[in-house]
Protein backbone atom coordinates (compact mmCIF):
# COMPACT_ATOMS: atom_id res chain seq x y z
CA UNK A 1 0.00 0.00 0.00
CA UNK A 2 1.34 3.22 -0.98
CA UNK A 3 0.60 6.49 0.87
CA UNK A 4 -0.02 9.37 -1.19
CA UNK A 5 1.01 12.76 0.62
CA UNK A 6 1.88 16.51 0.10
CA UNK A 7 5.20 17.03 1.89
CA UNK A 8 8.07 18.97 1.24
CA UNK A 9 11.94 17.23 0.03
CA UNK A 10 13.51 17.19 3.21
CA UNK A 11 10.14 16.07 5.25
CA UNK A 12 10.43 12.76 2.44
CA UNK A 13 14.26 12.40 2.65
CA UNK A 14 13.64 12.56 7.20
CA UNK A 15 10.83 10.10 6.57
CA UNK A 16 13.17 7.66 4.43
CA UNK A 17 15.52 8.00 7.31
CA UNK A 18 13.01 7.05 9.77
CA UNK A 19 11.76 4.50 7.77
CA UNK A 20 15.58 3.15 7.88
CA UNK A 21 16.49 3.81 11.30
CA UNK A 22 19.89 4.32 11.16
CA UNK A 23 22.17 3.25 14.20
CA UNK A 24 23.35 6.71 14.38
CA UNK A 25 22.67 10.21 12.81
CA UNK A 26 25.82 13.07 13.48
CA UNK A 27 24.44 16.32 11.93
CA UNK A 28 24.56 19.82 12.31
CA UNK A 29 22.36 22.31 11.13
CA UNK A 30 22.37 24.97 7.80
CA UNK A 31 20.14 26.14 5.49
CA UNK A 32 18.53 24.78 3.47
CA UNK A 33 18.84 21.17 5.31
CA UNK A 34 18.27 21.80 8.59
CA UNK A 35 14.41 21.35 8.07
CA UNK A 36 15.43 17.59 7.23
CA UNK A 37 17.60 16.89 10.42
CA UNK A 38 15.13 18.74 12.74
CA UNK A 39 11.92 16.67 11.34
CA UNK A 40 14.39 13.67 11.92
CA UNK A 41 15.01 14.94 15.62
CA UNK A 42 11.51 15.03 16.48
CA UNK A 43 11.27 11.56 15.48
CA UNK A 44 13.80 10.61 17.82
CA UNK A 45 12.82 12.47 20.48
CA UNK A 46 8.81 11.19 19.87
CA UNK A 47 10.28 7.81 20.27
CA UNK A 48 10.20 6.95 16.83
CA UNK A 49 13.22 5.60 16.12
CA UNK A 50 16.34 4.34 18.32
CA UNK A 51 18.81 5.98 16.39
CA UNK A 52 21.30 7.60 18.25
CA UNK A 53 21.51 11.46 17.50
CA UNK A 54 24.76 12.86 18.29
CA UNK A 55 24.88 16.52 18.58
CA UNK A 56 28.13 18.44 17.64
CA UNK A 57 30.04 21.25 17.08
CA UNK A 58 30.48 21.34 13.67
CA UNK A 59 29.89 19.38 10.06
CA UNK A 60 33.70 18.83 10.30
CA UNK A 61 32.30 17.16 13.43
CA UNK A 62 29.65 15.49 12.21
CA UNK A 63 31.12 13.24 9.87
CA UNK A 64 34.13 12.64 12.05
CA UNK A 65 31.65 11.27 14.59
CA UNK A 66 29.73 9.57 11.29
CA UNK A 67 33.15 8.01 10.78
CA UNK A 68 33.76 6.54 13.95
CA UNK A 69 30.03 4.86 14.35
CA UNK A 70 30.26 3.68 10.59
CA UNK A 71 33.70 2.36 11.40
CA UNK A 72 32.49 0.87 14.97
CA UNK A 73 29.85 -1.26 13.36
CA UNK A 74 26.70 1.00 12.73
CA UNK A 75 24.48 2.20 9.91
CA UNK A 76 24.95 5.61 9.65
CA UNK A 77 23.14 8.90 7.94
CA UNK A 78 23.83 12.25 8.20
CA UNK A 79 23.34 15.74 6.33
CA UNK A 80 24.35 19.28 5.13
CA UNK A 81 24.59 21.68 2.42
CA UNK A 82 27.19 24.78 1.18
CA UNK A 83 29.18 25.75 3.75
CA UNK A 84 28.94 22.97 5.90
CA UNK A 85 29.88 20.58 3.07
CA UNK A 86 33.16 22.42 2.79
CA UNK A 87 34.25 21.98 5.99
CA UNK A 88 33.34 18.23 5.72
CA UNK A 89 36.01 18.27 3.08
CA UNK A 90 38.91 16.51 5.20
CA UNK A 91 36.58 13.80 6.75
CA UNK A 92 35.09 13.18 3.01
CA UNK A 93 38.14 11.57 1.71
CA UNK A 94 38.93 9.75 5.01
CA UNK A 95 35.50 8.03 4.90
CA UNK A 96 35.53 6.70 1.16
CA UNK A 97 39.09 5.58 1.96
CA UNK A 98 37.98 3.71 4.70
CA UNK A 99 34.90 2.52 2.69
CA UNK A 100 32.56 3.34 5.43
CA UNK A 101 28.97 3.15 4.02
CA UNK A 102 27.86 6.43 5.53
CA UNK A 103 24.87 7.81 3.53
CA UNK A 104 24.37 11.78 3.50
CA UNK A 105 21.54 14.26 2.27
CA UNK A 106 23.15 17.27 0.19
CA UNK A 107 20.55 19.81 0.26
CA UNK A 108 22.51 21.81 -2.48
CA UNK A 109 23.24 25.38 -1.66
CA UNK A 110 25.45 28.04 -3.43
CA UNK A 111 29.09 28.52 -1.74
CA UNK A 112 30.22 31.72 -0.60
CA UNK A 113 32.17 34.26 -0.72
CA UNK A 114 29.34 36.17 -1.19
CA UNK A 115 27.15 34.15 1.00
CA UNK A 116 23.77 32.88 -0.39
CA UNK A 117 21.10 30.44 0.83
CA UNK A 118 19.75 29.39 -2.51
CA UNK A 119 20.10 26.76 -4.60
CA UNK A 120 23.20 26.05 -6.89
CA UNK A 121 25.66 22.95 -7.31
CA UNK A 122 28.80 24.33 -6.06
CA UNK A 123 28.90 22.10 -3.03
CA UNK A 124 28.65 18.98 -4.00
CA UNK A 125 30.44 19.90 -7.40
CA UNK A 126 33.76 20.78 -4.52
CA UNK A 127 33.13 17.37 -3.40
CA UNK A 128 32.91 15.20 -6.57
CA UNK A 129 36.48 13.41 -6.56
CA UNK A 130 36.25 12.56 -2.84
CA UNK A 131 35.29 9.29 -3.97
CA UNK A 132 31.61 9.53 -2.29
CA UNK A 133 29.23 8.10 -4.74
CA UNK A 134 26.51 10.84 -5.65
CA UNK A 135 23.32 10.61 -6.82
CA UNK A 136 21.15 13.34 -8.28
CA UNK A 137 17.46 14.10 -7.82
CA UNK A 138 15.04 16.10 -9.65
CA UNK A 139 12.29 16.15 -7.58
CA UNK A 140 11.10 15.29 -3.81
CA UNK A 141 9.92 11.30 -5.07
CA UNK A 142 13.39 11.02 -6.56
CA UNK A 143 14.95 12.50 -3.20
CA UNK A 144 12.98 9.93 -1.32
CA UNK A 145 13.52 7.15 -3.80
CA UNK A 146 16.97 7.75 -4.18
CA UNK A 147 17.37 8.02 -0.24
CA UNK A 148 15.82 4.59 0.59
CA UNK A 149 17.92 3.03 -3.00
CA UNK A 150 21.40 4.93 -1.11
CA UNK A 151 21.50 2.83 1.45
CA UNK A 152 21.69 -0.64 -0.35
CA UNK A 153 24.36 0.70 -2.64
CA UNK A 154 26.61 2.07 -0.24
CA UNK A 155 26.18 -0.91 2.10
CA UNK A 156 26.47 -3.47 -0.52
CA UNK A 157 29.73 -5.78 0.04
CA UNK A 158 31.19 -5.43 -3.22
CA UNK A 159 31.60 -1.72 -2.91
CA UNK A 160 31.20 -0.57 0.61
CA UNK A 161 31.38 3.50 -0.30
CA UNK A 162 29.77 6.20 1.08
CA UNK A 163 26.85 8.08 -1.14
CA UNK A 164 25.49 11.59 -1.24
CA UNK A 165 22.14 11.86 -2.11
CA UNK A 166 21.65 15.30 -3.88
CA UNK A 167 18.58 17.47 -4.23
CA UNK A 168 18.10 21.33 -5.14
CA UNK A 169 17.86 23.51 -1.83
CA UNK A 170 14.17 25.21 -1.53
CA UNK A 171 13.19 24.33 -5.08
CA UNK A 172 13.26 20.84 -3.72
CA UNK A 173 13.93 20.97 -0.59
CA UNK A 174 11.45 23.47 0.95
CA UNK A 175 8.72 23.15 -1.95
CA UNK A 176 5.79 20.75 -1.12
CA UNK A 177 4.92 18.42 -3.44
CA UNK A 178 2.64 14.90 -4.14
CA UNK A 179 4.86 12.50 -3.29
CA UNK A 180 4.23 8.51 -3.00
CA UNK A 181 5.51 6.69 0.18
CA UNK A 182 6.30 3.07 0.61
CA UNK A 183 5.25 1.05 3.41
CA UNK A 184 7.19 1.31 6.60
CA UNK A 185 7.46 -2.15 6.41
CA UNK A 186 8.49 -2.48 2.70
CA UNK A 187 11.36 -0.23 3.64
CA UNK A 188 12.96 -1.84 6.07
CA UNK A 189 12.67 -5.20 4.43
CA UNK A 190 14.21 -3.89 1.22
CA UNK A 191 17.29 -2.32 3.14
CA UNK A 192 17.49 -5.08 5.15
CA UNK A 193 19.18 -5.64 8.67
CA UNK A 194 22.64 -3.87 8.59
CA UNK A 195 25.59 -6.09 8.05
CA UNK A 196 29.02 -4.60 9.19
CA UNK A 197 32.38 -5.39 7.71
CA UNK A 198 34.98 -4.95 10.46
CA UNK A 199 32.92 -3.64 13.30
CA UNK A 200 35.80 -2.00 15.72
CA UNK A 201 33.16 -2.98 18.39
CA UNK A 202 34.04 -7.06 17.60
CA UNK A 203 36.52 -6.93 20.36
CA UNK A 204 36.96 -10.88 19.94
CA UNK A 205 38.97 -9.53 16.58
CA UNK A 206 40.76 -6.40 17.29
CA UNK A 207 41.68 -4.55 14.31
CA UNK A 208 43.18 -0.94 12.95
CA UNK A 209 41.48 1.48 11.10
CA UNK A 210 43.37 4.44 9.23
CA UNK A 211 46.79 3.23 9.24
CA UNK A 212 50.22 5.22 7.55
CA UNK A 213 50.75 3.82 4.40
CA UNK A 214 54.33 5.51 2.97
CA UNK A 215 56.04 5.37 -0.30
CA UNK A 216 56.30 1.48 -0.40
CA UNK A 217 52.08 0.69 -0.38
CA UNK A 218 50.07 3.69 -1.01
CA UNK A 219 50.15 3.16 -4.56
CA UNK A 220 49.15 0.25 -4.17
CA UNK A 221 46.02 1.16 -1.76
CA UNK A 222 44.78 3.78 -4.37
CA UNK A 223 44.71 1.65 -7.04
CA UNK A 224 42.59 -0.81 -5.08
CA UNK A 225 40.65 1.71 -4.17
CA UNK A 226 40.33 2.96 -7.86
CA UNK A 227 38.75 -0.59 -8.65
CA UNK A 228 35.92 -0.40 -6.36
CA UNK A 229 34.61 2.43 -8.22
CA UNK A 230 34.43 0.05 -11.74
CA UNK A 231 31.61 -2.09 -9.90
CA UNK A 232 29.54 0.89 -8.73
CA UNK A 233 27.08 1.13 -12.07
CA UNK A 234 25.86 -2.47 -11.92
CA UNK A 235 25.18 -2.43 -7.96
CA UNK A 236 23.46 0.74 -9.01
CA UNK A 237 21.15 -0.44 -11.06
CA UNK A 238 20.70 -3.82 -9.35
CA UNK A 239 19.15 -2.31 -6.50
CA UNK A 240 17.32 -0.09 -9.15
CA UNK A 241 15.70 -3.02 -10.78
CA UNK A 242 14.60 -4.39 -6.96
CA UNK A 243 13.58 -0.78 -6.15
CA UNK A 244 11.45 -0.75 -9.12
CA UNK A 245 9.61 -3.90 -8.13
CA UNK A 246 8.39 -2.45 -4.69
CA UNK A 247 7.68 1.07 -5.95
CA UNK A 248 6.93 0.33 -9.64
CA UNK A 249 9.41 3.27 -10.46
CA UNK A 250 11.94 3.00 -12.52
CA UNK A 251 15.80 4.25 -12.64
CA UNK A 252 18.66 3.95 -14.21
CA UNK A 253 22.37 5.37 -13.98
CA UNK A 254 20.37 8.52 -15.93
CA UNK A 255 17.20 9.23 -17.80
CA UNK A 256 16.55 10.12 -21.29
CA UNK A 257 13.91 12.30 -22.15
CA UNK A 258 12.51 11.83 -25.75
CA UNK A 259 16.35 11.62 -26.92
CA UNK A 260 16.35 8.43 -29.27
CA UNK A 261 15.82 10.45 -32.33
CA UNK A 262 16.97 13.27 -31.43
CA UNK A 263 18.91 15.90 -33.41
CA UNK A 264 19.82 18.55 -30.89
CA UNK A 265 19.85 17.84 -26.99
CA UNK A 266 20.11 19.34 -23.63
CA UNK A 267 22.31 17.81 -20.93
CA UNK A 268 21.11 19.21 -16.65
CA UNK A 269 21.15 18.03 -13.35
CA UNK A 270 18.25 18.09 -10.82
CA UNK A 271 15.24 20.16 -10.56
CA UNK A 272 16.00 22.27 -13.55
CA UNK A 273 15.55 18.69 -15.82
CA UNK A 274 11.74 19.31 -15.02
CA UNK A 275 11.68 22.82 -16.64
CA UNK A 276 13.79 21.67 -19.70
CA UNK A 277 11.20 18.85 -20.39
CA UNK A 278 8.49 21.05 -20.45
CA UNK A 279 9.88 23.20 -23.33
CA UNK A 280 11.57 19.82 -25.00
CA UNK A 281 7.81 18.67 -25.35
CA UNK A 282 6.77 22.69 -26.83
CA UNK A 283 9.73 22.24 -29.51
CA UNK A 284 8.82 18.74 -30.12
CA UNK A 285 4.67 20.12 -30.52
CA UNK A 286 6.71 22.28 -33.78
CA UNK A 287 8.54 19.60 -35.16
CA UNK A 288 11.82 20.35 -33.70
CA UNK A 289 13.40 16.81 -32.32
CA UNK A 290 15.31 17.94 -28.85
CA UNK A 291 15.78 15.58 -26.50
CA UNK A 292 17.04 15.77 -22.92
CA UNK A 293 19.06 13.65 -20.89
CA UNK A 294 19.17 13.81 -16.92
CA UNK A 295 22.39 12.00 -15.07
CA UNK A 296 21.53 10.68 -11.93
CA UNK A 297 24.53 8.70 -11.19
CA UNK A 298 27.01 11.45 -11.43
CA UNK A 299 29.73 9.48 -9.23
CA UNK A 300 31.69 7.76 -10.60
CA UNK A 301 30.50 9.13 -13.91
CA UNK A 302 28.93 7.03 -16.63
CA UNK A 303 31.35 7.46 -19.49
CA UNK A 304 30.79 4.82 -22.26
CA UNK A 305 27.12 4.67 -21.34
CA UNK A 306 26.51 8.64 -21.60
CA UNK A 307 28.36 8.85 -24.39
CA UNK A 308 26.74 6.52 -26.50
CA UNK A 309 23.47 7.82 -25.62
CA UNK A 310 24.41 11.43 -27.13
CA UNK A 311 26.71 10.72 -29.58
CA UNK A 312 24.35 10.82 -32.78
CA UNK A 313 23.13 14.15 -31.90
CA UNK A 314 24.10 16.90 -33.66
CA UNK A 315 24.33 19.53 -30.98
CA UNK A 316 24.21 19.63 -27.30
CA UNK A 317 23.79 22.21 -24.79
CA UNK A 318 25.36 21.19 -21.27
CA UNK A 319 23.40 23.19 -18.38
CA UNK A 320 25.58 23.63 -15.21
CA UNK A 321 24.79 25.18 -12.07
CA UNK A 322 27.95 25.72 -10.69
CA UNK A 323 31.29 27.39 -12.51
CA UNK A 324 34.44 25.92 -12.28
CA UNK A 325 36.50 29.04 -11.76
CA UNK A 326 40.35 28.92 -13.42
CA UNK A 327 39.09 29.97 -16.99
CA UNK A 328 37.63 26.38 -17.11
CA UNK A 329 33.61 25.00 -18.24
CA UNK A 330 31.20 23.43 -15.69
CA UNK A 331 32.20 20.49 -13.78
CA UNK A 332 29.04 18.94 -16.02
CA UNK A 333 30.40 19.89 -19.15
CA UNK A 334 34.05 18.94 -18.05
CA UNK A 335 32.38 14.96 -18.09
CA UNK A 336 30.30 15.22 -21.01
CA UNK A 337 32.92 16.63 -23.05
CA UNK A 338 35.12 13.57 -21.79
CA UNK A 339 32.35 10.79 -22.27
CA UNK A 340 32.33 12.33 -26.26
CA UNK A 341 35.78 12.59 -26.90
CA UNK A 342 36.00 8.96 -27.79
CA UNK A 343 34.09 9.11 -30.98
CA UNK A 344 35.75 10.34 -34.14
CA UNK A 345 32.12 11.81 -35.56
CA UNK A 346 30.28 13.46 -31.97
CA UNK A 347 27.75 16.85 -31.47
CA UNK A 348 29.13 19.96 -31.08
CA UNK A 349 29.00 20.76 -27.49
CA UNK A 350 28.09 24.00 -25.59
CA UNK A 351 28.14 25.06 -22.17
CA UNK A 352 26.04 27.43 -20.33
CA UNK A 353 25.95 28.56 -16.59
CA UNK A 354 22.55 29.33 -15.03
CA UNK A 355 21.13 29.30 -12.02
CA UNK A 356 23.70 30.24 -9.38
CA UNK A 357 22.87 30.92 -5.76
CA UNK A 358 19.08 30.47 -7.16
CA UNK A 359 18.64 32.58 -10.42
CA UNK A 360 15.17 31.28 -11.54
CA UNK A 361 15.75 28.79 -14.11
CA UNK A 362 12.70 30.18 -16.46
CA UNK A 363 11.29 28.15 -19.47
CA UNK A 364 12.62 31.09 -21.86
CA UNK A 365 16.17 30.24 -20.66
CA UNK A 366 15.58 26.53 -22.10
CA UNK A 367 14.07 28.14 -25.19
CA UNK A 368 17.04 30.71 -25.41
CA UNK A 369 19.18 27.33 -25.75
CA UNK A 370 17.63 25.58 -27.84
CA UNK A 371 17.21 28.23 -30.41
CA UNK A 372 21.30 28.48 -30.18
CA UNK A 373 21.70 24.69 -30.80
CA UNK A 374 18.92 24.83 -33.87
CA UNK A 375 21.71 27.83 -35.39
CA UNK A 376 24.41 25.84 -34.48
CA UNK A 377 22.81 22.88 -36.36
CA UNK A 378 21.86 25.34 -39.52
CA UNK A 379 25.58 27.24 -39.54
CA UNK A 380 27.49 24.39 -38.71
CA UNK A 381 29.58 27.20 -36.35
CA UNK A 382 29.87 27.25 -32.63
CA UNK A 383 29.85 31.58 -31.80
CA UNK A 384 31.09 30.86 -27.93
CA UNK A 385 31.71 27.28 -26.49
CA UNK A 386 30.94 28.57 -22.44
CA UNK A 387 28.46 31.93 -21.30
CA UNK A 388 26.60 32.39 -18.62
CA UNK A 389 22.74 32.34 -19.01
CA UNK A 390 20.21 34.67 -17.06
CA UNK A 391 22.69 37.25 -16.05
CA UNK A 392 22.50 41.05 -16.62
CA UNK A 393 24.90 42.83 -18.76
CA UNK B 1 55.52 -6.48 -0.79
CA UNK B 2 51.92 -6.91 -1.58
CA UNK B 3 50.20 -6.08 -4.98
CA UNK B 4 47.03 -3.69 -5.25
CA UNK B 5 44.64 -6.89 -5.42
CA UNK B 6 45.76 -8.26 -2.51
CA UNK B 7 44.98 -4.66 -0.33
CA UNK B 8 41.92 -5.36 2.18
CA UNK B 9 38.69 -3.04 1.68
CA UNK B 10 39.69 0.15 2.72
CA UNK B 11 43.38 -0.95 4.56
CA UNK B 12 41.70 -1.71 7.30
CA UNK B 13 44.70 -4.22 9.30
CA UNK B 14 43.01 -7.52 11.13
CA UNK B 15 46.36 -8.10 12.87
CA UNK B 16 46.20 -7.13 16.46
CA UNK B 17 49.11 -5.54 17.28
CA UNK B 18 50.91 -4.79 14.12
CA UNK B 19 52.85 -1.61 15.12
CA UNK B 20 55.18 -4.45 16.31
CA UNK B 21 56.28 -4.90 12.88
CA UNK B 22 57.44 -1.10 11.90
CA UNK B 23 60.13 -0.05 14.05
CA UNK B 24 60.66 3.44 14.90
CA UNK B 25 63.45 3.82 16.92
CA UNK B 26 65.65 4.82 13.55
CA UNK B 27 63.73 7.99 13.54
CA UNK B 28 65.58 8.83 16.70
CA UNK B 29 68.20 12.36 16.64
CA UNK B 30 68.32 12.21 20.17
CA UNK B 31 68.69 9.65 22.20
CA UNK B 32 67.18 9.31 26.02
CA UNK B 33 70.21 7.65 28.51
CA UNK B 34 68.76 6.10 31.86
CA UNK B 35 70.74 7.50 35.15
CA UNK B 36 70.16 4.40 37.27
CA UNK B 37 71.00 5.79 40.59
CA UNK B 38 68.63 8.99 40.45
CA UNK B 39 65.93 6.87 39.84
CA UNK B 40 63.12 6.67 42.20
CA UNK B 41 60.67 3.86 39.83
CA UNK B 42 58.10 5.65 39.93
CA UNK B 43 57.19 4.75 36.87
CA UNK B 44 56.34 8.43 35.03
CA UNK B 45 58.34 7.71 32.03
CA UNK B 46 56.76 4.50 31.20
CA UNK B 47 53.28 5.99 32.09
CA UNK B 48 54.07 9.54 29.65
CA UNK B 49 56.12 7.15 26.94
CA UNK B 50 53.70 7.42 23.83
CA UNK B 51 55.87 4.69 22.03
CA UNK B 52 55.86 1.93 25.11
CA UNK B 53 59.63 2.07 24.67
CA UNK B 54 60.60 2.13 28.61
CA UNK B 55 60.16 -1.23 29.77
CA UNK B 56 58.99 -2.28 33.37
CA UNK B 57 60.15 -5.52 35.22
CA UNK B 58 59.03 -6.83 38.56
CA UNK B 59 57.03 -3.46 39.37
CA UNK B 60 60.70 -2.04 38.42
CA UNK B 61 61.99 0.46 35.84
CA UNK B 62 63.57 -1.28 33.22
CA UNK B 63 65.67 -0.61 30.25
CA UNK B 64 64.49 1.33 27.17
CA UNK B 65 63.45 -0.67 24.45
CA UNK B 66 65.12 1.24 21.31
CA UNK B 67 63.50 -0.53 18.29
CA UNK B 68 60.70 1.65 19.37
CA UNK B 69 62.17 4.71 20.81
CA UNK B 70 61.44 7.92 18.89
CA UNK B 71 63.82 10.28 21.35
CA UNK B 72 60.95 12.52 21.92
CA UNK B 73 62.46 13.52 25.38
CA UNK B 74 58.70 13.34 26.84
CA UNK B 75 60.09 11.11 29.37
CA UNK B 76 63.27 13.20 30.40
CA UNK B 77 60.71 16.24 30.61
CA UNK B 78 58.42 14.17 33.26
CA UNK B 79 61.03 12.23 35.23
CA UNK B 80 61.81 13.68 38.76
CA UNK B 81 64.79 11.69 39.64
CA UNK B 82 66.13 11.93 42.82
CA UNK B 83 66.70 15.60 44.82
CA UNK B 84 67.58 17.44 41.68
CA UNK B 85 69.20 14.89 39.41
CA UNK B 86 67.06 13.49 36.85
CA UNK B 87 67.49 9.97 36.25
CA UNK B 88 66.71 10.41 32.22
CA UNK B 89 68.99 12.93 30.09
CA UNK B 90 68.56 13.16 26.33
CA UNK B 91 71.77 12.83 24.33
CA UNK B 92 72.84 13.65 21.08
CA UNK B 93 72.67 10.45 18.73
CA UNK B 94 75.74 9.45 17.55
CA UNK B 95 75.75 7.38 14.53
S1 LIG C 1 62.37 9.45 24.37
FE1 LIG C 1 60.20 9.36 23.98
S2 LIG C 1 59.97 7.44 22.90
FE2 LIG C 1 61.95 7.34 23.86
S3 LIG C 1 61.56 6.34 25.78
FE3 LIG C 1 61.46 8.52 26.18
S4 LIG C 1 59.30 9.01 25.99
FE4 LIG C 1 59.60 6.99 25.04
S1 LIG D 1 60.46 8.86 35.56
FE1 LIG D 1 62.62 9.00 36.14
S2 LIG D 1 62.58 8.49 38.29
FE2 LIG D 1 60.62 7.83 37.52
S3 LIG D 1 60.96 5.71 36.97
FE3 LIG D 1 61.36 6.86 35.14
S4 LIG D 1 63.54 7.23 35.18
FE4 LIG D 1 62.96 6.60 37.20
Amino acid sequence: MTKVVAVTGNEAVANAFRQIEPDVCAAYPITPQTELMQRFASFVSDGKVKTELILVESEHSALSACVGAAAAGGRVATATSSQGLALMWEILFITSGMRLPVVMAVVNRALSAPINIHCDHSDAMGARDSGWIQLWSENAQEAYDNAIQAFRIAEHMDIRLPVMVCYDGFIISHSIERIEYLDDDIVKNFVGEYKPLYPLLDIENPKSYGPLILTDLYMEVRRAHAEVYKKVPQVVLKVAEEFEKISGRKYGLFETYRLEDAEIGLVVLNSAAGTAKDVVDEYRDKGIKVGLIKPRLFRPFPYGEIGDALKHLKAVCVLDRADAFGGSFGPLYLDIATSLYPYSIKPALINRIYGLGGRDFMPEHVAYVIEELKKIVETGKVESFKEYIGVRE
Amino acid sequence: MMGWKQIPPGMVILEAGSALKFKTGSWRAFKPRWIEENCIHCLLCWLYCPDNAVKVKDGKRGEFDFDYCKGCGICALECPGKKGNKAIVMEEEVK
